[in-house]
């Protein structure tokens, strides 16, 4: 116990691992009278080739426009029916679910999950319209001044030959060319039981649950799942390099600048973590904040995010300013970076930071979502179940000098990818 | 939702307070009866900008020193501005409540409004327009808005015009703080792991003394019945059209806004509470646009308001696509839902929807208090406590009275977003490096 809260932990998370492989892992919360579902399988675009690019996210989204047994409509209906919801999609390293009901529907619910990985049928004209949606929508972002940044931080910061460089959903190039028997096989090869988890949280019995689960999934086999391929070696920038992608008719630039990150399985991650609040999260988006918003008015937001999951994603600084003021913020940040390398961070900042990390869990493990993206992750990085347990410890042991380590070991602000979008110069 | 109480201090506060003891939380919301709607020309955006203002903090709690307080402790605290309120919250851990408590009393009447601190925050608001400014429904939303409202205050934008936000003065702003923010203008509203009756001594403590203030004259002007649709065009840089449908309808107190609600569930699928919505693709207008390819999205939007507000539906047009064509299919189902009633079936559906999303919207102590508070502003806090029940109500002669009623063509305004082509399609090759 801590702060009167019951940490989910080994105590009272049913973990249990089906003859295929499936992890699931079930909490019961009887406050609420929803339940939500959440998982991944081991099929993200890490699995694609370039000319491929956005194969894994296409195949997720298709998987619910039709199965052998049920139609588009069938499908939605079962859920919609009864007021639930279930999404599947594919990131870099995953294809990931999430779904919710109210409790009494939980059977429905696994059994529409059941059928749309196991069972899709790709079906040519709904899988048609998807992909016009889809395209629809990757225009749409094409003037999106956030996501061109954002790519074009991307792409600059890691080379062509490392699966980072790629958006996960594909481009206007690649996706047309996919082809529903793409997808079939796709889905053929790599979805299966290896590796995939299924978390369980809401006002459900841990014993049905699991029940439900091995009705619908235990029989599942691909013996042909291909192994985890390793992320190519990466060299962080050695320079600062600079890209501008010009956008007409915008009234604001969006900013994207940093460099390569810890993955969550790194020594320093959670140095890292929490030297970045300080850096740019903490109370109103931490000293770039202050400085960039609070003192200059230059932004409506600034803030910095480490990404790190199973590989090293970015640790990157954001910002929207108004297009006169593009440098002015960026040496701001460029100050606060050095700021961070080069003194260590106050006493005062490092026990503010601490106790932030320490008391925020009530606040994130508050709702069933809450606790299921908590569960996913401490499974999903393998950090093992007791890892909320130990979370206040592991924080209250790192010092100035952990932070300062962790900060000199990724930022150089001699050395960043910045990314500006916005309206031509 | 059982288990709330409703009080009232001497100098007019309103407090509503509902224990709940899963989760070791309280969240605190204190709401003030001012928001865009009762903005003069001149002064659009005041009470979004009033609203920043109040976390530059007070003597006794300077803005730095605020905002660390609450982090350190683990607590998340923000406010909004909307068209009827703006309000304020903390959510923290329960033995932490008081600061919450502290800090709001305190910055109901003692915020500072330095002319240094206006004057960085005046950029920080126009950035923050200009990032909505970057997006094309912003401008169309706008522009409908501000067609289907001549006279009443809804017509212009929560964040302001910019015109106003340039020449806005600190004593504007000041002035506009001291006439609404009292006790007798705001609604507090606790949840969370407490006991009702120390909850209520601490909170009569630290705000009983607070002063009541003169009633605010509201500057409120109803809006004549509009007679005749009025269409509105928005050129800009863009690739993706859009088109954006709004209907008048009235005031969430109503009881047909719960009929409009469950009409607008059958046509472009159920609205959350403001928490975990559903998707949408059994909804007619989902199989009569999206099916169709007509467009990749629709999506339908209502509001609860204290004034009729509109019932807006918003699509964006596939590429090779036209206004007209979406526009004609999606008139093509307005007028089968005036002329025909909905089925036994799409009303059963609707209705456990609604108990669906409303559960999921109820879990949170945040979102209980900001559903009683938001309630209370506009009717009284058993609105929503009454939600599910007066859905329940609705019958599918119901439905096709409130569409004959207010989905007629001489009660909307029609909006088109029209792309102008430019480099618009520009991928990566056309991207500068400039090393």
């Amino acid at each position: 116990m801590s702060n009167g809260i019951s940490l989910p932990g080994p105590h009272n998370i049913t973990r249990v691992e089906l003859e295929n492989g499936i992890v699931v892992l079930v909490y019961e919360n009887d406050a609420a009278q929803s339940v939500v579902i959440g998982g991944s399988l081991a099929a993200g675009s890490l699995y694609e080739t370039p000319a491929q690019s956005g194969l894994a996210a296409l195949t997720a989204s298709a998987l619910m426009r039709g199965t052998h047994s049920r139609d588009f409509n069938a499908i939605h209906t079962a859920l919609e029916d009864i007021g639930a919801d279930l999404d599947v999609g594919a990131g870099v390293h995953q294809t990931s679910f999430s779904g919710k009901a109210l409790a009494e529907d939980l059977p429905t619910l696994i059994e529409l999950l059941a059928d749309v990985l196991r069972h899709p049928a790709f079906p040519q004209a709904p899988v048609e319209r998807l992909r016009g949606e889809i395209l629809t929508g990757l225009q749409y972002r094409q003037q999106d001044t956030r996501y061109r940044a954002n790519r074009a931080f991307q792409e600059a910061l890691y080379p062509d030959s490392h699966p980072y460089h790629y958006s996960s959903r594909g481009t206007l190039d690649t996706l047309p060319l996919l082809t529903t028997a793409d997808l079939a096989q796709f889905h053929t090869r790599h979805y299966g039981p290896r590796g995939m988890v299924i978390t369980i949280v809401g006002a459900v019995q841990a014993a049905d649950a699991v029940s439900i689960v091995r009705q619908h999934l235990s029989d599942w086999r691909n013996p042909d799942q291909p192994p985890v391929p390793a992320l190519p070696a990466l060299r962080p920038p050695q320079e600062t390099r600079r890209v501008s992608v010009p956008i007409p008719g915008k009234t604001q630039s969006d900013i994207v600048m940093g460099t390569i990150g810890p993955a969550r399985k790194a020594e320093d991650y959670r140095a890292a973590a929490l030297v970045n609040s300080v850096l740019g999260q903490f109370g109103m988006m931490g000293r770039i904040g202050d400085e960039v918003r609070e003192k200059q008015g230059l932004a409506y937001y600034a803030y910095s995010g480490i990404e790190g999951g199973h590989g090293p994603g970015p640790w990157s600084v954001n910002a929207g300013v108004n297009p006169a003021n593009v440098d002015k913020a960026v040496n701001s940040i460029l100050h606060e970076i050095e700021r961070i390398i080069t003194e260590p961070v106050s006493a005062e900042d490092l026990s503010d930071n601490q106790s932030y990390f320490t008391g925020h869990l009530p606040l994130q493990l508050e709702s069933n979502e809450g606790l299921a993206a908590s569960i996913m992750h401490m499974e999903t990085y393998q950090l093992g179940l007791d890892n909320l347990l130990l979370f206040r410890n592991r924080i209250m042991a790192l010092t100035q000098e952990d932070l300062l380590a962790a900060a000199r070991n990724y930022l150089n602000p001699q050395a960043l990818i910045i990314a500006v979008a916005g309206p031509e110069a | 939702m059982a288990g709330v109480t409703r009080h009232q201090l001497s100098n007019g506060l309103t407090v509503l307070l509902k224990e709940q003891h899963n989760a070791p939380l309280i969240s605190w919301w204190v709401m003030y009866r001012i928001g865009s709607r009762n903005e003069r020309t001149g002064q659009t955006g005041i009470s979004h900008w009033v609203e920043h203002m109040m976390f530059k903090g007070t003597e006794q709690f300077p803005g730095s020193v605020l905002d660390k307080l609450i982090s350190r402790e683990g607590g998340s605290w923000n406010a909004m501005t909307s068209m009827d309120y703006t309000v304020y919250y903390e959510t923290m851990p329960a033995d932490q409540i008081d600061l919450g408590l502290r800090l709001e009393a305190d910055r109901m009447v003692n915020a500072r409004f330095t002319e240094a601190e206006v004057e960085s925050e005046r950029t920080v608001i126009i950035s923050e327009r200009q990032g909505a400014e970057n997006s094309p429904l912003f401008w169309l939303s706008e522009e409908v808005r501000a067609a289907a409202f001549r006279v009443h205050g809804y017509h212009h934008e929560i964040i302001g015009d910019m015109a106003d936000l340039e020449t806005m003065t600190r004593d504007d702003l000041y002035n506009h703080y001291r006439r609404h923010y009292m006790p007798n203008n705001a609604i507090a509203v606790a949840v969370g792991d407490f006991q009702t009756e120390a909850m209520l001594k601490r909170i009569e403590e630290l705000y009983g003394s607070i002063p009541a203030g003169d009633a605010p004259k509201l500057f409120a002007r109803p809006e004549p019945e509009q007679a005749g649709e009025r269409r509105v065009i928005v050129e800009r840089p863009h690739s993706t059209a859009f088109l954006e449908i709004a209907y008048h309808v009235p005031a969430s107190s109503h009881d047909d806004w719960f009929k409009l609600a469950i009409l607008n569930s059958v046509l472009t699928g159920p609205s959350g509470m403001g928490g975990g919505s559903i998707d949408n693709k059994t909804s007619r207008l989902y199989k009569a646009l999206v099916e169709t390819e007509l467009t990749a999205d629709v999506d339908g939007g209502l509001m609860a308001s204290i004034d009729p507000y509109l019932y807006d539906l918003v699509a964006t047009i596939r590429p090779g696509r036209t206004h007209e064509e979406v526009e004609a299919a999606l008139d093509e189902q307005i007028n089968l839902v005036r002329n025909e009633n909905i089925s036994q079936q799409e009303l059963d559906k609707a209705k456990k929807q609604a108990r669906a999303l409303f559960a999921y919207s109820t879990e949170r102590v945040s979102s209980q208090a900001y559903w009683l508070a938001f309630a209370e502003n506009f009717d009284r806090y058993t609105w929503f406590e009454n939600y599910v029940s007066r859905l329940e109500a609705v019958t599918v002669e119901d439905v096709r009275e409130v569409a004959q009623r207010y989905l007629r063509p001489q009660n909307r305004t029609v909006g088109w977003f029209v792309p102008l082509a430019g480099d618009g399609d520009e991928d990566m090759d056309d991207m500068e490096d400039e090393e």
